[in-house]
Order: C-alpha cells, then sequence, then structure tokens
C-alpha cells in the first residue's frame, strides 16, 4: 500500500502518538489566589495592629495558662466519659422493653435537655443550698459545700447534661443497625445484652463516632463556660491575667492558640478512631485476600 | 394423606420426635399468622415446608427459635417445653437468659444471611462458641477453620462478609450455626436471595449436612431440593398445615386444591 499524498481523516479510536493535555482547573486557580489575597490582608491587619506579639509569645507558656489548659484538658476527658457513659446507659434504657427503665431515661433526657446548661452549673454549684448535707445517715456524712468542689460541680453539670444528648446519638446508632444482626445474634443464644455488646454497638460506632467526636471538639470549648463557678480553665485564667495587666487581645490569642491545638489533637485522634470502626463496612479499603489452606 | 400418616406414625414410633409441635397460634394484632399447627419432626429427619407468601412459613421457624413468642398451644424441642418452666401446676415464662439458651438446641440460617458485618468469616464463626459457649479462643479457632474447609471457604476465612458473594456469605452462616452445635437446623428460604448460579453451592453444604443426620427444617421454593433430600414435606397456607407427606405425594398428588394451584405454579 502507498502512503496517500493528503492524509486520510484520522480514526477517532486511533490514538497512538497523540499529546494529552490535563484538564485546566481554572476556578480552582482562580479561588486560591483569591483567597491568598484575602489572608495576606489579615495576616497585614493582625501584624500591623495594636497587638505585642512577644507578649503572646511570652505567656503561651506562662504557669497560669499551662495550668488551665491542663484543667480544660483533664474537664473535657473526664466530662465527656461521663457523658458518654451516662449516653450509652440511658440509650439502651429507652429502648428497653422494661417500662421503668424507659420512663427513667426519657424523664433524664427531657430534664437535662430542657435547661440550659449555664443554668444546671448554677444548681449543682448551690446544691448546698438545698442539701446543706450529703451521703448515707451514719456511714458517711460530708457538708456538700466541701463535695461541691468548683470541679466537681463543673464535671457533674457538663457531663450530665452531655449524657443527655449522646443517649440520643447512641440510640440513633444502635437504630441503623439492621434488626437481622439482632436475630442472627439471638440465633446463636446471646442474650439481649451481649447481642448489644458484641454485635449492635460495635455496628453503632461508625455512626456514632462522627457526631460524639463533633460533641468532644465542642466540650474542649464549652468548659469555658464553668468560669462562672470558679473552675479555672484556661479562658478563665486569661482573663485573670488580662485583668491586671490590661493586655486583653494578646491572651485572647494565647488562649485561641491553645484551644485550637487541643481541638487538632483530637480531630487526628477521631481519624484513627473511625478508621478502626469502618471494619467491614465498605468504606475502608478491603486488607489484600490472605491465600491459606 | 391417611396412608401417608400412618406410615410416618409407624415410623415416629421407632424414632422419638426431636421436636413437637401442639395446636400452635400466633397473632400480628389481629391477623391470625398460625391457625393451630400441630406437628411431629423425627430427628435425623429433614423436612421442607413449601407454600405461597404470607402463608406463615416463616413464622412458624421463627416460633421455633422463639424469635416470635406463641399466642397459644406448646413447643417442645429435645423433650423441653419451649419458653415455660412447668412447676407443679404452674407455667413460669422463662427470662431472658433462659430463652438465649433454650435457642442453644437451633441453628438458624437466614434468607438474608445476616452475618455480621465488623467480623470476618472466621470471627462469625468463633464468635458463639468463644462469647455464648465460653470455648477456649484456641479451640474455637480450630473447630471453625475445621466447618470452614466443610463448607469449601478456607480461603476466606479473613474476609469481611462485605467481601464475598451471597452464596459464600450463606455458606458461612450455616458454618455459624453449626458451630454451636445445634440438634436442629432451621433454614428459611436460604437461597431464595441468591443469583441462579450460586444456588448449587449452598444447597451442596445443605445436602452434605442431610447426609451426616442433621434434624433439618427447611422453608423452600427448591422442588428438586425437596423431592431428592426431604423426607417429607408440609404444605402451609392461611397458617394452617393443609397437606403433608412424602416428597413425591404432596409434590406430584397434592390432594388439596390449593395446594395443587400452588405446586402447578412453581414448577411451571
Ligand atoms: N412482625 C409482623 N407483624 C405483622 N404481621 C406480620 C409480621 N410478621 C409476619 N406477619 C404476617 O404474617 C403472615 C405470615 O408471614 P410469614 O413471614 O410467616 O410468611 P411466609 O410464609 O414466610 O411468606 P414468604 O414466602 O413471603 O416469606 C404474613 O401475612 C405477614 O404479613
Ligand atoms: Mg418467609
Amino acid at each position: 500500500m502507498r502512503e496517500p499524498a493528503t492524509p486520510a481523516p484520522r480514526d477517532i479510536l486511533d490514538l497512538a502518538g497523540l499529546r494529552l493535555v490535563p484538564r485546566r482547573y481554572y476556578g480552582r486557580w482562580i479561588a486560591a489566589a483569591l483567597i491568598l489575597l484575602i489572608m495576606g490582608y489579615i495576616v497585614k491587619a493582625f501584624a500591623e495592629g495594636q497587638i505585642e506579639w512577644t507578649i503572646v509569645g511570652q505567656f503561651m507558656t506562662a504557669p497560669a495558662i499551662l495550668a488551665g489548659l491542663v484543667n480544660t484538658v483533664i474537664m473535657t476527658a473526664c466530662a465527656m466519659a461521663l457523658g458518654i457513659t451516662l449516653g450509652v446507659v440511658f440509650a439502651v434504657m429507652v429502648m428497653s422493653p422494661n417500662p421503668v427503665l424507659k420512663t427513667v431515661a426519657t424523664f433524664y433526657i427531657w430534664l437535662f435537655r430542657g435547661t440550659p446548661l449555664l443554668l444546671q452549673l448554677l444548681i449543682w454549684f448551690n446544691l448546698a443550698l438545698v442539701f446543706p448535707k450529703m451521703g448515707i445517715p451514719g456511714v458517711f456524712e460530708a457538708r456538700t459545700v466541701d463535695i461541691m468542689t468548683p470541679f466537681f460541680a463543673t464535671l457533674l453539670g457538663l457531663g450530665m447534661n452531655q449524657g443527655a444528648y449522646t443517649a440520643e446519638v447512641v440510640r440513633a446508632g444502635i437504630l441503623s443497625v439492621d434488626v437481622g444482626q439482632t436475630e442472627a445474634a439471638k440465633s446463636i443464644g446471646m442474650t439481649r445484652l451481649t447481642t448489644l455488646r458484641r454485635i449492635v454497638l460495635p455496628q453503632a460506632m461508625r455512626f456514632i463516632i462522627p457526631p460524639v467526636g463533633n460533641e468532644f471538639i465542642a466540650m474542649v470549648k464549652i468548659t469555658s463556660v464553668a468560669s462562672v463557678i470558679q473552675f479555672s480553665e484556661i479562658l478563665r485564667n486569661a482573663q485573670t491575667i488580662y485583668y491586671a495587666n490590661a493586655r486583653v487581645i494578646e491572651l485572647l490569642l494565647v488562649a485561641a492558640a491553645w484551644y485550637l491545638m487541643v481541638v487538632t489533637v483530637l480531630q487526628i485522634g477521631q481519624f484513627f478512631l473511625e478508621r478502626h470502626y469502618a471494619k467491614g463496612s465498605g468504606h475502608s479499603r478491603p486488607k489484600a485476600q490472605q491465600p491459606e489452606a | 394423606m391417611n396412608n401417608t400418616l400412618a406410615i410416618q406414625n409407624a415410623a415416629q414410633s421407632e424414632v422419638k420426635p426431636l421436636v413437637r409441635v401442639r395446636r400452635v397460634s400466633k397473632y400480628f394484632g389481629d391477623f391470625r399468622a398460625l391457625n393451630e399447627v400441630s406437628l411431629d419432626i423425627p430427628a435425623g429427619s429433614v423436612t421442607c415446608i413449601v407454600g405461597p407468601s404470607g402463608s406463615g412459613k416463616s413464622t412458624l421457624l421463627r416460633c421455633l427459635n422463639q424469635l416470635e413468642k406463641i399466642n397459644a398451644g406448646a413447643i417442645a424441642i429435645d423433650g423441653e417445653l419451649l419458653g415455660f418452666r412447668l412447676q407443679g401446676d404452674a407455667l413460669h415464662e422463662l427470662t431472658d437468659a433462659e430463652i438465649a439458651r433454650q435457642r442453644l438446641n437451633t441453628g438458624m440460617v437466614f434468607q438474608r444471611f445476616n452475618l455480621f458485618g465488623h467480623l470476618t468469616a472466621l470471627e462469625n464463626i468463633i464468635e458463639g462458641p468463644v462469647t455464648v459457649l465460653r470455648q477456649p479462643r484456641k479451640q474455637a479457632i480450630e473447630i471453625g477453620e475445621a466447618l470452614l474447609a466443610r463448607v469449601g471457604l478456607s480461603a476466606k476465612r479473613n474476609s469481611y462478609p462485605i467481601e464475598l458473594s451471597g452464596g459464600q456469605q450463606q455458606r458461612v452462616a450455616i458454618a455459624r450455626a453449626l458451630a454451636m452445635k445445634p440438634k436442629l437446623m432451621l433454614f428459611d428460604e436460604p437461597t431464595s436471595a441468591l443469583d441462579p448460579e450460586l444456588v448449587g453451592e449452598v444447597l451442596t453444604v445443605m445436602r452434605e449436612l442431610a447426609g451426616s443426620g442433621m434434624t433439618m427444617i427447611v422453608v423452600t421454593h427448591e422442588m428438586g431440593f425437596a423431592r431428592e433430600v426431604g423426607n417429607e414435606v408440609i404444605f402451609m397456607d392461611h397458617g394452617e398445615i393443609i397437606e403433608r407427606g412424602l416428597p413425591r405425594a404432596v409434590l406430584d398428588n397434592p390432594t388439596n386444591a390449593r395446594a395443587r394451584d400452588f405446586v402447578n405454579a412453581v414448577i411451571k
């Protein structure tokens, strides 16, 4: 065959020898340029504003700030531990066939979701006005003011309020697991509680973790509300310092930086937790098949 | 029908029935799903239940496994009354834990497999032996691996259910039930959620199981299986057993008109 003088029209499927030009994302470039511009402007404003950056640096590691940070982290962990425990217990109670348990749990959720957190904190802190003494008469008794320290009142206030919300999250998670799983568990002789612990809750975790992670992060910041009952968390300690030295913005930035750092660590933790509970859900990459005899 | 029943009765006087169902009724609200069903199942037999949709086949199996509570009548499995304890002249309702223990006598295979999604094939099988029977994990794994080999899935021991085909999932589900060493296996349409080419592998496992002497009650539309493996076929309609007997008798020459219509419809 001879090459024809004029090139024949190319077959549309004959791609050999063609140059590949990747798709261009103009929108992304424009958006990125705009954002950089705005960011630059904000950074410039802060750099030129009335902010003593050396003071910000100085107070990042001030003992009172670090003590506040430790209190915030400990309170977040304890309040969430209490909240999640109560949440699981009350979710199971709400879904229980036992009418007594169901009523108690419904009442709890109604009560704690229905009143402001600030009000609950104030009530716990001032509990001594109602019950001057606590304990089992004759065995153990103590003055309520000694027990209801700012720490303990904050823990109860935040934890019990959290429990009411987490109960609903856990209930939604349990409902998202197919009833076939429960029936299969029963058919191999599991009791109701074993089924819940071994089969239903592990599969509900996938649906529970993202909202609880959300609430965990919210809790880091909500601890600051407890400053009204004299719990010395980071924001309260920052305020105490700026009442004395009048470096208001500097200390607020110090607190903001610490909050961001704590939240970043939590987000990383959530990522790994989610990956763990994605097992067998099809949202994790299936592991390579192990050929075994 | 009288004829086959006579043969049956003769056979049953030798083999003590493993399952005895007496005038069992089950209501969902006002709707009667089972109407005074009575049934004896000899140990080691394969009983196939056929019948139109909504006739109460699943309900009967679920009552045998106490996934549903019966409203009237009584069921005994291996000489043990289900759901109640006889004390003097009183019937005491069993607790959740006691019912769970009674369920150990029966294994159940579901239409939709219901494998535990967060566990691998092997973990699905050993979950019951380890958490319910408190077997040592090592021993449970050995038994589990043997069961996986028995259903031809040794290579899939570490696969999650989502990574298995329907036929493979159902075979793991059968192995999971067998790991509890049940006296009775209940199958509720084990192949009707499967693509046609996967039905055979599950029926093969069930055939082998029947050959090993396991007592089985199988709700199925697989007439070939019923004919070949079944010792008896039961035809249900509107919550009642309207015909029962040898597979050939029930499937080829049903005396009841409704049964005849159904069999003709399924086979054609
Ligand atoms: N939980 C329930 N609540 C109300 N009605 C129910 C319930 N379970 C079953 N029924 C009804 O009881 C009847 C018998 O149902 P069952 O599932 O036993 O039928 P089946 O013979 O297994 O049918 P299929 O071949 O479609 O599986 C049906 O009419 C069904 O609608
Ligand atoms: Mg059914």
